[in-house]
């Protein structure tokens, strides 16, 4: 039946449309444990908050342990990613390293990287109320940029971060909160969701 | 409806050559070896049909140097685009009215 044959064609050309011009390989996985990763940090935070000598100085022990915590997240929740990702890519027969990835993650790093560097200069200008909302806004800009070089569904939750750290800003006192909801809680469940769609098989 | 498979390009009747195609129309540029893994083919085989899309001047192909090393890229041609575009429509078309 020659419609059957057209069908397969069409589907030939989706495919390879996505595959040759989207970064697919990374996992719901993690997300997942990105989630839970901040939410351990932040909620070792919150615990030893009441205990905190204010205000904060640069050579004291709080702000030592805010800072490992800080980096910590960060290099897991990376290393994570790129091992699911590699993973992934390695099951579907792909180079994690090629030109789509790159683009990837150029467009997520650069809004990342400026609102790092922002945090920092804000810490040492001791503005740390905004640190929070200055992280989430910049990670939800990267998203929503990367967004054009992987899963679309990745924009909207750019856009969860970008309203989290607008509203984090109007009520700055809820810096923490907001930030364990954003890096916390959205991850965890969009990590499910996307693990869910793309990535678990049926039995 | 002869008019819808006049648009059905027989040169596009192939796996290979439909994905090069599908390649090009959403990348500007593109070379070899990215082909080679995305279509997952031999270098000969994806050589061969290279050639027969550039002798229906459906692609073009760009020779430049990197360094000392020379680099190969492929683009679709404004026809190539045209009539792969007119195929993808013609496709649908087949579907729809089959159903």
């Amino acid at each position: 039946m020659d419609s059957e044959k057209y069908l397969a064609q069409l589907h030939e050309i989706q495919n390879m449309m996505q595959k040759s011009s989207k970064f697919l390989s990374l996992s719901g996985l993690s997300g997942i444990l990105a989630g839970i990763y901040a939410l351990i940090g932040s909620g070792i935070v919150f615990f030893m908050e009441k205990d905190f000598a204010y205000p904060i100085r640069f050579d004291s022990r709080e702000f030592l342990l805010v800072t490992i915590i800080a980096a910590l997240i960060l290099l897991f929740s990376f290393v994570t990613g790129v091992f699911f990702s590699m993973r992934k890519a390695r099951k579907k027969h792909e180079l994690i390293w090629n030109k789509i990835s790159r683009l990837f993650l150029m467009s997520f790093l650069v809004p990342l990287i400026t609102g790092g560097l922002f945090a920092i200069i804000l810490v040492s200008k001791r503005e740390f109320a905004l640190v929070s909302p200055v992280t989430l806004l910049f990670y939800g800009i990267g998203l929503v940029n990367a967004s054009r070089y992987s899963f679309e569904t990745l924009r909207n939750l750019g856009f969860v971060f970008i309203l989290l750290g607008l509203l984090n800003t109007l009520f700055v006192q809820y810096g923490l909160y907001f930030w364990m909801f954003g890096f916390g809680v959205c991850h965890i469940i969009y990590g499910a969701f996307m693990y869910l769609k793309y990535d678990y098989k049926k039995p | 409806m002869t008019s819808i498979i006049s648009d059905i390009n027989k040169i596009f009747d192939h796996r290979i050559r439909l994905g090069i195609m599908s390649v090009l129309m959403v990348n500007d540029s593109v070379d070899f070896n990215r082909l080679k893994e995305l279509l997952e083919v031999t270098d000969g085989n994806l050589a061969s049909h290279i050639k027969a899309l550039e002798q229906s001047e459906y692609i073009i192909i760009k020779k430049q140097f990197i360094g000392k090393k020379p680099n190969t890229t492929y683009e679709a041609s404004p026809l190539g685009k045209q009539t792969f575009a007119k195929h993808l429509a013609a496709l649908e078309q087949l579907i729809k009215t089959s159903k």
